[in-house]
């Protein structure tokens, strides 16, 4: 005898435990430290805070920790977390000009004031698989940091932005507030309503998934889009945070995030009352995050289409497209949903689906019923089916 | 019926959960989603924008139906949660036990006990009454997105009540099926003005949204929507004068309970053959208990 | 021909018309004025770039012109400015009172459905809601515009072009509208099916005592469909008159290169 299924509760208890046990690993090893995967993996760390909208490098470490890596799930971990924080104030915009950089290349110059400074990244070393890692050996290149050659040139404080003396000349465009100067939106607050301005874009793209903007900045240069993209400045470092308490009337610095920058040089040719300049893309992120500012600066670019009258043709230039469906928490979940009990719907489905297969049955058979009767004398030259 | 039977859980002996807010929103939160439900109610079967939160719970899995409970909830609900008819599948007990950690409110499973119903496509079998109120887990509150999916444009579509496009759909699923093809999430028209979706309940259910003495409130987390229908409100299954929308019955009766006129589940035995139940478990139990104390 | 009302249907005042991005004194409409009266219909000849198909789109409150405007009289006779009213009742006004009839069918009809659906659709919209009546009217609509009813159900895109352009027609007139704008509707069409297709549309909009403006590039349309035509070169109207008088005797010295350049069949 059928007994209705019970013991939801029980059965979710126990999957916690597995998953509890799954995320602990062969108990034979020492746990994973958060501390460790906030030194060890900073860019897997850099990655979720940018992906939550919320700057805490260990709170990132650990739901990586608790995640076991997925950094989807440990995006999500954290902006639930950020939904129960309390918004204190709002900061004054950050100057990053006045970066202490780690790192600033600008592949429009030869050099430039502030110099080629390639600081750490993956970008000169040659992708060969380290086997030494494997037996928990330091690797050698540690042993030549230039932070212990007293040798090295110290970088210096301030690194000017390599489009200020392209901009003085009038041949970038000036960044500018938009008319009125408009409170922006925001975008974790009010639920962004299309079409967006530029700001509520840029903050809809700072958080979103990477893999979902790298491949939309991707196809604006595979020709889905005109754009000639070159790389003004991208850079990586500490940037003072400051903020007007009400209590006093002038700002106080509380402290410093790591934020990665990237300005995109697009070509432009003039318009009405506007003469020829090149135009900016902007990538912001949090942490150090290269790949994802530049892709956020050309796909920033992409949608910039009613500033400069463009048809927008390709995807990457859909803002509903593009945006929509790029936050990675809400695209997980509903992707992820359709794991969940749908046998409901289903069923009704499945009685229409056999309704119409019924029907469809009764409709062949009566018209092979039709056919199966003789024909009338005179009206065919044979009688159908005659047997 | 058998009345001395207890169907409230206790409230968890663990206080709420450390470090939160009562009902784990922020009042702050609350308030800005109580405007909207406000606005929701005014204008019945209204979409109305509003700041969706990210939830302990994934977007997809309820987050718009929890942070309408969230807003409404109070120290005297009794809280009832049902996923796909039943108390007892995952998501159901998952949220059910959400909010006893962050309300301490009591529990139910009995629909005619409870103050506060949430819901994931399903309606009671159980007649609601006045003074309930039924929440909707919503995971596409636009009604023509699979027609225009572009927001901007349906809202437009909606505000100038151009609802062509859901016309054309249905006068041609009549002529390639000589049905509306549509079995759930049917749309339905609100108080003779908005087309809304009535979330993913089958269209066996649409005829119990009519007039329902219940205040409907839907939440839909990741589309970031809200829209209500107030009580007694007129609620009609989109369809055409000659071609009227029907239910159909699915021809069994319950194996536990008998009933032949609630929706039955269809479960696949291991000997090969089929069982139908009731979907709605709660309703299932109350028809055997019944049938028991009849005995 | 004009009815007992000599009060005109549609009014253009001085409309100009810049698209974003074009260069100071690049106006694609510049200081056009008409009337349209009702169940007359107005031809507006002129070669690619002359402004014709901008200036319709200003007609239909598609493209908002920067200077000028255009008043339509409702059925009610009251006076309404066509890019001033609320979006609202400027959609309605286009599924109701009027008709605008593309160059390429596919951009009017919704080719996904069914040409029951096409039909249909415009009077689902008034409220009709008997599915065996839309149907019935739409076979009739069918059959008025020489389509074969049986195909009802089939989607346009399984439809020739000059039976799509009839599926158009059919489309915009089963609300009878007051006012059709039509662009290029026989353009791309074989000769053959254009001429079946211009006698039809002759003989419906003066049936149906419906006012029309019909850009085309072809003189031979405007002669043959046109009570009046207005010829646009560089963005204004150069020369206006009774079809037959601008098409004889030319005025302006590009509507005489206009008609000196048809080649004589």
């Amino acid at each position: 005898m059928y007994i209705a299924v019970k013991g939801g509760e029980a059965a979710i208890a126990a999957s916690r435990a597995l998953v509890a046990a799954a995320r602990r690993g062969d108990p034979a090893l020492p746990p994973l430290e958060v501390a460790q995967v906030q030194a060890q993996m900073g860019l897997a760390v850099s990655r979720v805070m940018a992906e939550a909208s919320l700057y805490d490098r260990e709170l990132a470490a650990l739901a990586l920790v608790q995640a076991q890596g997925d950094t989807v799930e440990a995006a999500f971990l954290l902006r639930a977390y950020r939904t129960t924080l309390p918004r204190l104030a709002y900061s004054e915009p950050v100057d990053t000009d006045g970066m202490r950089a780690q790192r600033r290349v600008s592949a429009i110059f030869k050099d430039l004031p502030g110099g080629q400074l390639l600081g750490p990244s993956y970008d000169y070393t040659q992708r060969l698989l380290d086997f030494a890692l494997l037996h928990g050996a330091d690797a050698p290149a540690t042993e030549a940091a230039p932070q212990s050659d007293p040798h090295a040139a110290t970088a210096p404080d301030d690194i000017p932005n390599a489009l200020a003396t392209l901009a003085a000349q009038g041949l970038v465009e000036r960044c500018a507030p938009s008319p009125g100067d408009p409170v922006p939106p925001d975008i974790t607050r009010d639920p962004p309503k299309f079409p967006l301005p530029r700001a509520g874009r840029l903050q809809m793209l700072a958080r979103a998934d990477e893999g979902w903007v790298l491949g939309m900045g991707y196809s604006t240069q595979r020709g889905y889009a005109h754009s000639h993209p070159f790389v003004g400045d991208v850079r990586f470092g500490a940037v003072t945070v400051s903020l007007v308490p009400d209590e006093l009337d002038f700002a106080i610095e509380i402290g410093e995030v790591e934020l990665t920058e990237c300005q995109m040089v697009n070509q432009f040719a003039g318009s009405d009352g506007a003469p020829p300049q090149f135009t900016l893309g902007y990538g912001l992120v949090l942490g150090h995050g290269e790949r994802k500012a530049m892709a956020m600066s050309l796909v920033d670019r992409a949608l910039r289409t009613d500033e400069f009258d463009e048809l927008p043709e390709a995807p990457a230039q859909d803002q509903e497209f593009v945006l929509a469906q790029g936050d990675n928490v809400e695209a997980s979940g509903f992707v992820q949903h359709l794991k969940l009990p749908h046998y409901v719907t289903f069923e009704s489905e499945l009685q229409l689906v056999r309704q119409l297969r019924a029907e469809r049955e009764a409709r062949d058979d009566g018209a092979a019923a039709l056919q199966a009767l003789p024909a009338q004398p005179g009206e065919h030259g044979e009688p159908h089916g005659a047997n | 019926m058998d009345l001395t039977r207890t169907t409230h859980t206790t409230p968890h002996a663990d206080a709420p959960v450390e470090g939160y807010n009562y009902a784990y929103l922020d009042e702050r939160t609350k308030r800005m989603l109580r405007r909207a439900l406000l606005k929701a109610v005014a204008i019945p079967g209204h979409q109305v924008p509003f700041g969706s939160r990210e939830m302990p719970l994934a977007y997809g899995w309820g987050t718009g139906g929890i942070q309408v409970t969230a807003a409404v909830i109070g120290r005297g609900d009794v809280l009832k949660v049902i996923d796909q008819g039943s108390d007892d599948t995952t998501n159901a007990v998952n949220i059910r036990e959400f909010f006893a950690r962050t309300t301490n409110v009591a529990t139910t499973t009995r629909t005619p006990e409870a103050t506060l119903i949430q819901t994931r496509h399903r309606i009671p079998e159980t007649p609601l009454r006045e003074g309930q109120i039924m929440v909707y887990q919503v995971p596409q509150p636009e009604p023509l997105y699979k027609l225009e999916p572009r927001r901007a444009e349906t809202l437009a579509l909606h505000a100038v009540e151009d609802y062509g496009l859901m016309n054309v759909k249905l006068y041609e699923d009549i002529a390639q099926w000589g049905h509306v093809e549509t079995t759930s999430d049917y749309p339905v028209r609100v108080n003779g003005r908005y087309i809304a979706s009535p979330s993913p309940i089958p269209a066996f259910d649409n005829p119990k949204m009519d007039h329902m003495p219940a205040l409907q409130l839907f939440g839909a987390g990741r589309e970031k929507r809200i829209y209500a229908i107030p009580p007694y409100t007129s609620v009609q299954s989109l369809d055409f004068e000659d071609h009227p929308f029907t239910v159909q019955t699915q021809g069994h009766a319950c194996a536990l309970c008998g009933c032949t006129t609630s929706y039955l589940d269809e479960i696949a035995s291991d000997d090969g053959s089929t069982l139908w139940t009731c979907s709605d478990t709660d309703w299932c139990e109350q028809q055997q208990l019944t049938q028991g104390a009849a005995r | 021909m004009n009815g007992t009302t000599r009060m005109p249907l549609l009014q253009a005042e001085a409309l100009c018309f810049r698209f974003p991005g074009e260069t100071q004194g690049r106006d694609a409409v510049r200081h056009a004025s008409l009337d349209l009266f009702p169940g007359e219909v107005l031809a507006v000849v002129g070669e690619s770039g002359s402004g014709k198909t901008t200036l319709l789109n200003c007609l239909a409150g598609r493209l908002a012109p920067r200077e000028g405007r255009v008043r339509y009289r409702c059925a009610s006779d009251e006076w309404v400015d066509v890019h001033a009213m609320p979006e609202r009742q400027r959609r309605l006004l286009a599924r109701t009172e009027w008709g605008f009839v593309e160059q390429h069918a596919a951009a009017g009809l919704r080719m996904g459905v069914s040409a029951g659906a096409n039909i249909g659709e415009r009077l689902m919209g008034l409220g009709e809601r008997h599915y065996g009546r839309l149907r019935d009217s739409a076979a009739d609509w069918m059959s008025r515009v020489e389509l074969d009813a049986a195909r009802i159900d089939e989607s346009p895109r399984h439809y020739s072009g000059g039976m799509r352009q009839r599926l158009q027609i059919a489309r915009n007139l089963v609300t009878r509208p007051r006012l059709v704008l039509m662009d290029e509707p026989t353009t791309g069409l074989d000769v053959s099916v254009q001429a079946k297709l211009l006698d039809l549309i002759r003989l419906l909009v003066a049936r149906m005592h419906v006012a029309a403006v019909v850009v085309t590039h072809d003189l031979g349309v405007a002669r043959l469909l046109a009570h009046r035509t207005l010829v646009m070169q560089g963005g204004r109207i150069v020369e206006h008159g009774l079809t037959d008088r601008v098409l004889d005797d030319p005025q302006h010295p590009y509507t005489q290169l206009l008609v000196s350049s048809v080649v004589a069949p």
